[in-house]
């Protein structure tokens, strides 16, 4: 395509959109309505996984050690648990940090009174890389020499696992759901600006255009649609998003959820709405184009 | 060179448009093509421009072969053949200019090429003073003139031209076809489709006649052979 030719593209593909405007602008609303639900729930998904994670930390596993090891021994275990593949941290505790911990969580109860260090084992305290596995990794604790007992508790472990699952899966179904909206939306706006010019792709073809040229200005025209229903969905999302985290912030006094400032999210979200409205816009031209001029191809 | 070999053409199963059409218009010759309606005159068009395709046989169009042209050539042979139509098939919203521009710039042509060559070809029309106006502004002869213009803009070697003054009065249909005679001996070849007996008379050019998808005579004296009804 010659240079002087994209002059003629943008042109041809504006008045496209002006030709219809408002159908071009239902388009726009319909796209960027369903582009913001998307990157909604990208943003959701992404804070979710971080939250997850975060969570996951501070699910441990606790390894007991044999009564019958002195301490130098009991830390040559915490040693070889700190090797297991899935071990992020392996943090080391006498029976008297035990104790003063547990007379510090039970404080003025007297049925716990006569409590010695003597009745506790020393520990492990374990965190892992990654809580999905906990089953596989508590398997190859047990069989490090030193360790007696373990608790770790699976159903946590699991419920955080099955809510980022759910939640993976639900924002997958809806964000193509609303692609194809949006994809189907676009696509008729164009076929409608292609049948209000059949006489002038008619005469195109008889002088001897080619296809391609014929194509293009309704694929910039379709393109222009999507990157405007684009940039308007990101800069919603962002006023959006700012504005619920602050408001969240303020209900949730406990500092419970912690959310991901929007500038850090810029370059992803910057990727994801620029390619939803590539997407839509470009795919969404050219599947009326090719059935309009296999329509009418002679 | 427009040669066709032997050409067949049915729409539909059994029913023949053509029935075996042989000819050869050599560069430069200025052929009318007549026949009484439905006699296969725009089928042999539509073969030319490659729109249709013949069932059998071969046409052979300024160096391609219909037969078997890929889909993607199709606009590189129409870019030696301009058409022109009874209907004219302007663009109601471009002017006389924009009209003949949009031929050019649909093929690629450069900006600086499109200013010197439009202005030229509407000279050559006579249109040179209506260039702004809209097609509803003008008669009936000068819309077709309009069209013949935009037909010739991208210099093709051929122009087809099916029933050009089937809409004009008399004396503006005189004009046009001394207008395509004038572009003619400038050496385009032309192919004119008509059913005006005394325009074929007058200008006593090769006429071939078809009647039921056959050619039934092919004279060199201008003779209008059958009587329309
Ligand atoms: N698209 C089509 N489908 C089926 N039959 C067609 C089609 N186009 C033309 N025909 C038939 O083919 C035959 C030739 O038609 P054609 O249009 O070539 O005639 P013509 O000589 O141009 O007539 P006219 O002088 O009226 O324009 C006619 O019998 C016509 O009915
Ligand atoms: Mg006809």
């Amino acid at each position: 395509m010659k240079i002087n030719n994209i002059g003629y593209l943008l042109k041809e593909g504006v008045r496209g959109i002006f030709l219809h405007g408002f159908m071009s602008f239902a388009a726009v609303v319909v796209t960027v309505a369903c582009l913001l639900i998307v990157g909604s729930f990208s943003i959701l998904v992404y804070n979710v996984n971080i939250l997850v994670d975060r969570l996951d930390k501070t699910n441990e596993v606790m390894a007991y050690i044999d009564e019958g090891l002195s301490v130098a021994e009991a830390k040559q275990v915490q040693t070889r648990i700190n090797l297991l593949d899935n071990v992020y941290k392996a943090e080391f505790k006498t029976r008297e940090q035990a104790l003063e911990e547990f007379v510090a969580d039970h404080e003025g109860d007297s049925a716990f009174s006569g409590v010695q260090a003597e009745d506790l084992r020393h520990r492990v305290v374990v965190t892992l890389e990654d809580n999905a596995l906990m089953e596989q990794t508590v398997k190859e604790l047990y069989e490090i020499e030193g360790v007696v007992n373990i608790t770790a508790s699976y159903a946590l472990a699991e419920g955080f696992s099955t809510l980022q699952n759910v939640l993976q899966i639900a924002s997958m179904v809806i964000i193509a759901v609303l692609l194809l909206v949006s994809l189907l939306i676009i696509s008729n706006t164009v076929k409608m600006a292609m049948y209000d010019r059949k006489d002038e792709i008619a005469i195109m073809k008889m002088v001897g255009a080619t296809n391609g040229f014929i194509r293009l200005p309704f694929v910039v025209q379709g393109f222009l649609l999507g990157m405007l229903g684009a940039g308007l969905a990101f800069g919603l999302e962002w006023l959006l998003y700012d504005f619920l985290v602050a408001r969240i912030a303020e209900l949730d006094t406990l500092r419970m959820f912690q959310f991901v400032p929007f500038q850090q999210l810029l370059v992803p979200m910057v990727c994801t709405f620029g390619a939803a409205g590539l997407f839509v816009g470009v795919v969404g031209s050219w599947t009326s184009i090719r059935k309009f001029m296999n329509a009418s191809a002679k | 060179m427009i040669e066709f070999k032997k050409v067949k053409k049915s729409y539909i199963e059994g029913n023949k448009a053509l029935r075996g059409i042989s000819m050869q218009i050599e560069d430069g010759e200025f052929c009318f093509l007549v026949g009484p309606s439905g006699s296969g005159k725009s089928t042999i068009i539509k073969l030319i421009t490659g729109e249709l395709k013949p069932t059998s046989g071969s046409v052979h169009v300024n160096g391609y072969s219909l037969e078997r042209i890929r889909k993607r050539e199709i606009p590189y042979l129409r870019r030696t053949v301009g058409v022109v139509f009874q209907d004219f098939r302007l663009i109601d919203n471009m002017t006389v200019y924009e009209n003949v521009a949009f031929a050019m710039r649909v093929v690629g042509a450069r900006t600086q090429e499109i200013r010197d060559r439009v202005p030229y070809v509407l000279d050559l029309v006579g249109l040179e003073t209506k260039s702004r106006r809209h097609p509803g502004e003008l008669s009936g002869g000068e819309q077709q003139r309009l069209a013949i213009a935009r037909a010739l803009v991208n210099n093709p070697s051929t122009i087809i031209a099916d029933e050009p003054t089937g809409n004009l009065d008399p004396a503006r249909s005189m004009e046009i076809m001394t207008l395509l005679q004038e572009i003619n001996n400038l050496g385009t070849t032309m192919l004119v489709v008509t059913h005006e007996q005394n325009l074929v008379e007058h200008f006593s050019n090769r006429v071939i006649t078809i009647e039921d998808g056959l050619i039934t005579s092919d004279r060199m004296d201008g003779h209008y052979v059958y009587e329309d009804q």
